[in-house]
């Protein structure tokens, strides 16, 4: 909408989101040279939650947005959460 | 603000001469009525097939051991029938159409928001349509896996199975854009004054629609590219001999096809919310709780997916926790059946065709709801599972829900949708052959599944006979008044009797329009005043 205010992102910012991303994108790789046993699907969720974080506050500029916008993501991830627990009540449990 | 332009407003969109001529000026046209009258015209050849192969199932199943055709040809038509039917009527069905049409004008916007997009959708339609049909026509034999495609038979049968498998997923990728589209579309341009508890009903259900089909398709996208994978490089994801879990894929898969029911009979309950008042000339009777029930319903219908499969082997823990969740959302479907009928209770209730669909569509739908509770509770679900039963619960829900819902809305919108009205009597004879073959068509499958014949054979044994005979009498019958609906409406369409603004005194804002509507349907934005509300008679 034309008499909205926009948030302007500085180039700055864009370049070390992304840096930082190719450094955790490379991280995620070294770390499966070291042996981790079942912690390595852990370690590998968390890097892509970081990167995922990253992604939806900068690029797409959640940190800027109106609060019911926050909210919508939040919701979407919070029924993510509960399909994934519901699942695992079989696999826990068979 | 919505951009001015110089699109006349005396036109109607049948008549506007754009930029292009013709099949163009539709097949180009980015107006949301044209769009919606293309998926109309496109799902009613669609459904006229699946209709032509349930009418072939019922006709193999007159008598006991082969009628038609052999057991092979019956599983491929059971699995096109359900692909066409699910995928491409009932689940695009109302939002593509109605939802086009309608939901626009009834928030008081000139278009949704994306209407470049709304067209991709149909072309993405299209073109999955067009795959699942191209699984019929060429490769090693049609896909015979059932409308479920459950692995490891759908990685592991010789038939054409890719084909149809990526088509389903390209009409997920046009059911996620309209869901995108009217998401925006509810939030950026509704009236000014339209507050969220001013909306009608109508897109109050499309919005819950929206979220269920942004969030629950892309599931079942990504699980049909690992069965595609599984068959093409033996992944291993489903398949038990390389470690894969084959009860996975129907959790994936239930994670999106059931919200996906609700997909289907959310819009219909949205327009059944509509004509309901319009032919009681009365308030809908609790507003507020109609849209709690409507997001409870969208919402719970997310953890619901394991009653599908309490017979797959997973855990008991598992079991009874969907079981208990499936009852749950029985409350806020109930919630609505008593507001409809509240709403009608001394109504001053007007006997029209749109009328007798809603009226039939709650008598039906509180069958096929009352009979899911014999399939949500474990003891008798593992019972019935996997026979007639199931199939009759089904068809109550998704065809005497969404189909009875969809005829009602072609009734109640007809006049706005041509400017034309159609012959009463004729539409209220099809409506009674039809009720009257629908019931005689699907009622006697609760009977033989309680018997214990199992869906999916093209043979029974002698004592399901005479039953089967009255289901299959019951599909010609209810055939006839489709073909009797179907004539009706489209002589209507061309020679009717020129309808007014609001012929059914209705009071949300498509009655306020021309009917045909303009390209950009109002002269000027609707403003909604502190006193103004959809339903106020």
């Amino acid at each position: 909408m034309e008499n909205e205010k926009h948030h302007i992102v500085s180039y700055k910012t864009y370049t070390v989101i992304l840096l930082v991303l190719i450094a955790l994108t490379f991280i995620s790789i070294g770390i499966t040279n070291i042996e981790l046993g079942s912690f390595a699907v852990t370690g590998a969720l968390l890097l892509a939650s970081v990167k995922s974080f990253l992604v939806l506050t900068y690029f797409m500029h959640l940190k800027y947005d109106k609060p019911y916008i926050i909210l919508m993501v939040a919701f979407v991830f919070a029924v993510f959460l509960a399909v994934i627990i519901i699942t695992f009540f079989d696999y826990f449990f068979r | 603000m919505q951009a001015t332009s110089k699109i006349p407003t005396d036109v109607s969109y049948l008549e506007y001469k754009g930029k292009y001529k013709g099949l163009l000026s539709w097949i180009l046209s980015t107006d949301h009525k044209r769009i919606a009258l293309l998926y109309m015209y496109s799902m009613m050849v669609l459904f006229l097939v699946g209709v032509a192969l349930g009418l072939a199932m019922k006709l193999e199943l007159i008598a006991p051991g082969k009628t038609i055709m052999e057991a092979n040809d019956y599983n491929a038509v059971f699995t096109v029938h359900g692909v066409i039917m699910i995928f491409m009527i009932v689940i695009p069905g109302l939002p593509a159409v109605f939802g086009n049409f309608m939901l626009p004008i009834m928030i008081g916007a000139k278009d949704v928001a994306f209407p470049k997009l709304n067209l991709l959708s149909w072309y993405v339609y299209i073109a999955g349509a067009l795959l699942v049909i191209a699984s019929l026509l060429f490769g090693p034999g049609t896909p015979d896996t059932g409308w479920t495609f459950y692995a490891p038979y759908s990685f592991k049968t010789g038939t054409n199975m890719l084909p149809a498998i990526f088509g389903a997923f390209v009409l997920g990728f046009s059911s996620i854009l309209t869901g995108l589209n009217f998401i925006v579309t509810i939030h950026r341009l509704r009236a000014p004054g339209m507050k969220w508890t001013k909306m009608p009903l109508f897109p109050w259900t499309l919005y819950g629609t929206a979220w269920i089909q942004l969030l629950a398709t892309p599931v079942v996208g990504i699980t049909l590219v690992l069965v595609a994978l599984e068959r093409i490089f033996g992944i291993g994801v489903f398949d038990p001999a390389l470690g894969g879990d084959p009860i996975l894929y129907q959790h994936l898969f239930w994670i999106y096809s059931h919200p996906a029911v609700y997909v289907m009979i959310l819009p219909a309950m949205g327009a059944i919310s509509e004509i309901i008042p319009t032919f009681s000339q009365k308030h809908i009777f609790g507003y507020k709780a109609i849209i709690a029930s409507t997001l409870a319903i969208a919402f719970v219908g997310y953890f619901v997916w394991g009653h599908h499969m309490f017979t797959s082997g997973m855990s008991g823990t598992a079991q009874y926790t969907f079981s208990i969740l499936t009852f749950l959302v029985a409350i806020p479907s109930a919630i609505k059946v008593f507001n409809w009928i509240s709403t009608m209770y001394k109504g001053s209730i007007r006997m029209e065709t749109p009328f007798y669909w809603a009226a039939s569509f709650i008598f039906i739908f509180m069958i096929g709801g009352l009979s899911g509770l014999v399939l949500g509770a474990l003891s008798t679900n593992i019972y019935v599972h996997d026979t007639a039963f199931v199939v009759a619960h089904f068809h109550f829900i998704v065809f005497g829900g969404v189909g009875f819902s969809f005829f009602g809305a072609v009734h109640y919108w007809f006049p706005k949708l041509y400017g034309r009205m159609y012959e009463k009597s004729w539409a209220n004879v099809g409506w009674l052959t039809f009720t009257i073959g629908f019931l005689a068509l699907y009622s006697p499958m609760f009977y033989l599944g309680m018997q214990g014949m199992p869906r999916r054979y093209y043979d029974y044994l002698e004592e399901f006979h005479s039953a089967n005979i009255l289901s299959t009498l019951g599909s010609w019958v209810m055939t006839f008044g489709l073909v009797i609906i179907l004539i009706n409406l489209y002589r209507s369409s061309k020679n009717g009797k020129i309808a007014s603004i609001n012929p059914w005194d209705g009071k949300t804002l498509e009655w306020t329009v021309p009917s045909p509507p303009p390209v950009e349907n109002f002269d000027e934005v609707p403003v909604y005043g502190e006193k103004d509300g959809p339903y106020e008679y």
